[in-house]
């Protein structure tokens, strides 16, 4: 196991925080989050296409860069820790994630779903699952979504007719291609096309305006098959995990960024004429986090490493890392508001940017307390 | 420099050259080949090499059952009189010490602590006072692990009461077997005692065994302290379910009477808590051996602290009636520290002290604040007064 970052995944870290420093001010991600469109696509295009991270996981052979989860947990923390508004995680990991394991090793040259990939590793689409964003790895096969009954000339173009609605879905207001689990015999996973008119997106005022969700509802909606059955299930999973761990990293790069935001605040700001930084009230606090984004680092890191290498533990440290950043983030974040006093209590400071963003990311892809009763299974500490 | 197969051949040359079941000459024998601490020089038990190649040195000699130095019980020895010696003896003190350190056969402790100096160890008051080549040192020291069984004490002594208290340290080896030294059990709150103290009266000291210049005891002083905190960030990796959480989880998988949802979501919370902090210094001795050591060694311990006393304390809760039992309160000698021993209640009232002993955690804070995180010092009013004027 590898707990640290290796050389090709700090010059990757640097290249992106470069690219955030000149086009993601905290500033202008507020701006955002007040205008129609809070998903920054010049952004994303750059960060997708242009430094190549749409790609990152896809294999070189489908255009993509062939990397593994422990350089998309380096890139999420530094997306993190400029709480930038672009679809990454959902996109890029998330669904395609899913799509990976939908085409499995065995099912290579799988049409549809590498058609998609090669599209995304390119940056010319954007995908995003369709599930809540507060859904847990290992649960049951979403119901929400029904496979209807067919249409005239269906069965000639491959689709299926899909009919429901998904609330509080991330990173699909950018998206053009929408991965539906739908329920069925047996349940399956399509790929649906978003521009049809028969799919309605309803924007969600959401508590992370940085990551807006939205509301879908499929009316007899279009969809190809990708994965059905055992296959649907275990790419979902295997997408929720990714999902939990990249997430996991985006909550340590809040973290981070909150610790050493405050750190510098407290060594200006004077109260009583001597630096706010100099009480011990003050410092023990920010000790004790600086603590505790070791601790999430440690966490984040083998997570990450666990599922590059196919560890036979990734599920715990899965569970462990999801459990851990989401409560460490949240802390970072509101001791960041709290020892900025005042000012950090304000619509025009970057604190709430974080405090939102750590809050709604302690529930994404389940909260810490759904990932410790997933650890109780797995560890053998049995429920009464 | 030696390779790793140069290094394994010669592990195997003394494997193969001496009666394993001798053990005393087969310690001197690994000591004379340098594979005692292959990262000490040449001649003092070492071959110069880098810290991490003792990896290949300790897993031979284990394969092959060799008798070992019993580290645990020379704790002290190894790892901050060790460094201390090479830091800052003379020749003549390396050659003298760690052999016979190294060995086992002479026991280090440490004489830092004192009653009116705990985390303001700058502040001790044992004077030690110039008489021709010898020096005289009177004063009262405690808190000290071994000191019934030492030979040799790492003395830390007022010499010069009338400059800053940094300024006016020096540091000693004091013979525990010299007239004056009396060594007295301090019981804790356990009813055992792990410690001592010692009552130092006119003990006669030679200026050979004076470590370092005079007046450059702190310098001195922290190398033995720096040394403490490397050797526990880079102890040995405990496996997962050990430690303290080890007892707390047989109880709960083999007495389901006692479980109850409460206690449920406390154990997992815990159990995480251990669990991430073990990666996390399984990620510290990574930087280490990557030659970048960060700066986590010093969150290992806090860490380390309160997971103990929180596990502890839950463990006691979840004995249910049984928590309310004691094993045994009687007086005695314990050899050594053994946090994760005896009962639930022992194991509690234990924990209280890992958030004391070898730095409070909130001296660790401050360090972290200080020198981690650049936040201002404190105010620090006898910093620049001569130690004799500091109101006490």
């Amino acid at each position: 196991m590898n707990l640290l970052y290796d050389d090709a995944e700090q010059a990757l870290a640097e290249s992106l925080k470069a690219l955030l420093n000149d086009r993601c001010s905290w500033d202008k991600v507020l701006a955002r989050t007040e205008s129609e469109q809070t998903c920054d696509t010049d952004l994303w295009h750059s960060i997708a296409a242009d430094l190549g991270l749409a790609g990152l996981l896809i294999p070189e052979y489908a255009g993509g860069a062939g990397a593994s989860s422990r350089e998309a947990a380096t890139a999420a923390e530094a997306l993190g820790a400029a709480v930038a508004p672009v679809p990454f995680l959902g996109s890029a990991v998330v669904a395609t994630v899913c799509l990976l394991a939908c085409r499995g090793p065995e099912r290579a040259g799988d049409q549809e779903a590498d058609h998609l990939l090669r599209r995304m590793a390119a940056g010319e689409l954007t995908a995003a699952l369709a599930v809540p964003f507060v859904t847990a790895p290992g649960g049951a096969f979403p119901v929400s979504i029904r496979v209807a009954g067919p249409q005239q000339g269906d069965q000639a173009a491959g689709w299926s007719r899909l009919r429901g609605t998904i609330t509080g879905v991330a990173d699909a207001l950018a998206a053009q291609t929408l991965l539906v689990p739908a329920d069925g015999v047996p349940p399956a996973l399509y790929a649906v096309d978003m521009s049809t008119a028969r799919v309605t997106r309803t924007p969600v005022t959401s508590l992370d305006m940085t990551r807006q969700l939205c509301d879908i509802t499929l009316d007899d909606a279009p969809g190809v098959k990708v994965a059905s059955g055992q296959e649907a299930a275990r790419a979902l999973t295997a997408a929720l995990s990714a999902g939990a761990v990249i997430l996991a990293a985006e909550q340590l790069g809040i973290a981070e960024h909150c610790l050493d935001l405050t750190v510098r605040y407290v060594k200006e700001r004077h109260q009583f004429a001597r630096p706010v930084g100099s009480f011990q009230a003050v410092k023990h606090r920010l000790a004790d986090l600086w603590v505790e984004v070791a601790q999430a680092r440690a966490a984040s890191r083998y997570a990450a490493d666990c599922l590059a290498t196919d560890s036979p533990d990734a599920a715990v440290a899965v569970a462990l890392a999801k459990a851990c950043c989401s409560e460490v983030a949240v802390h970072a974040a509101q001791e960041c508001v709290q020892l900025h006093g005042g000012i950090g209590f304000t619509w025009e400071h970057q604190a709430h940017l974080y405090l939102k963003r750590a809050k709604a990311d302690s529930l994404g892809f389940g909260t810490a307390d759904a990932h410790r009763a997933a650890l109780a299974k797995l560890v053998n500490i049995p429920a009464p | 420099m030696l390779t790793e197969q140069e290094l394994s051949d010669k592990v195997k040359a003394l494997i193969d050259g001496h009666d394993l079941t001798r053990r005393e000459e087969f310690l001197d024998a690994r000591f004379d080949a340098g594979l005692a601490w292959v990262h000490f020089p040449e001649g003092l038990g070492g071959l110069g090499l880098p810290r991490t190649m003792q990896a290949i040195v300790e897993q031979a000699l284990t394969a092959a059952r060799a008798p070992d130095n019993k580290p645990d019980q020379l704790v002290i020895g190894l790892g901050m009189a060790a460094p201390t010696i090479l830091g800052h003896g003379t020749e003549e003190q390396k050659q003298r010490w760690l052999r016979k350190l190294w060995t086992g056969r002479e026991v280090w402790c440490q004489l830092f602590s004192e009653p009116g100096a705990g985390s303001d160890l700058a502040a001790i008051a044992t004077r030690a006072v110039q008489d021709g080549d010898d020096w005289l040192v009177s004063g009262q020291k405690l808190w000290t692990s071994s000191a019934h069984h030492a030979d040799w004490g790492l003395l830390l002594a007022r010499t010069d009461p009338d400059v800053p208290k940094h300024a006016g340290l020096t540091y000693f080896a004091a013979d525990m077997h010299a007239p004056g030294v009396e060594v007295r059990p301090l019981r804790q709150l356990t009813g055992e005692a792990e410690f001592n103290e010692e009552f130092l009266t006119q003990v006669r000291i030679p200026d050979a065994q004076r470590i370092g210049a005079v007046g450059a005891g702190w310098t001195v002083a922290m190398t033995t302290l720096m040394s403490e905190r490397v050797s526990i960030g880079s102890s040995r990796a405990i496996p997962r379910d050990a430690g303290m959480i080890g007892p707390a989880l047989r109880t709960w998988r083999e007495k389901r009477e006692l479980r109850t949802p409460g206690l449920h979501d406390k154990l997992l919370r815990l159990w995480a808590d251990q669990e991430v902090a073990r990666l996390a210094a399984e990620r510290l001795r990574q930087q280490l051996a990557a030659g970048k050591p960060g700066p986590e060694g010093s969150a290992a311990k806090l860490v380390f602290a309160r997971l103990n006393q929180d596990i502890s304390g839950f463990e006691v809760e979840l004995s249910g009636a049984d928590g309310l039992r004691y094993d045994d309160w009687t007086m005695r000698r314990s050899e050594g520290a053994n946090f994760f021993g005896r009962g639930p209640g022992f194991r509690y009232l234990r924990a209280r002290g890992n958030s004391i002993e070898g730095g409070t955690s909130e001296v660790l804070r401050n360090i972290i604040a200080e020198r981690v995180l650049g936040l201002p010092p404190e105010q620090r009013p006898d910093k620049d007064v001569p130690w004799k004027d500091v109101p006490r």
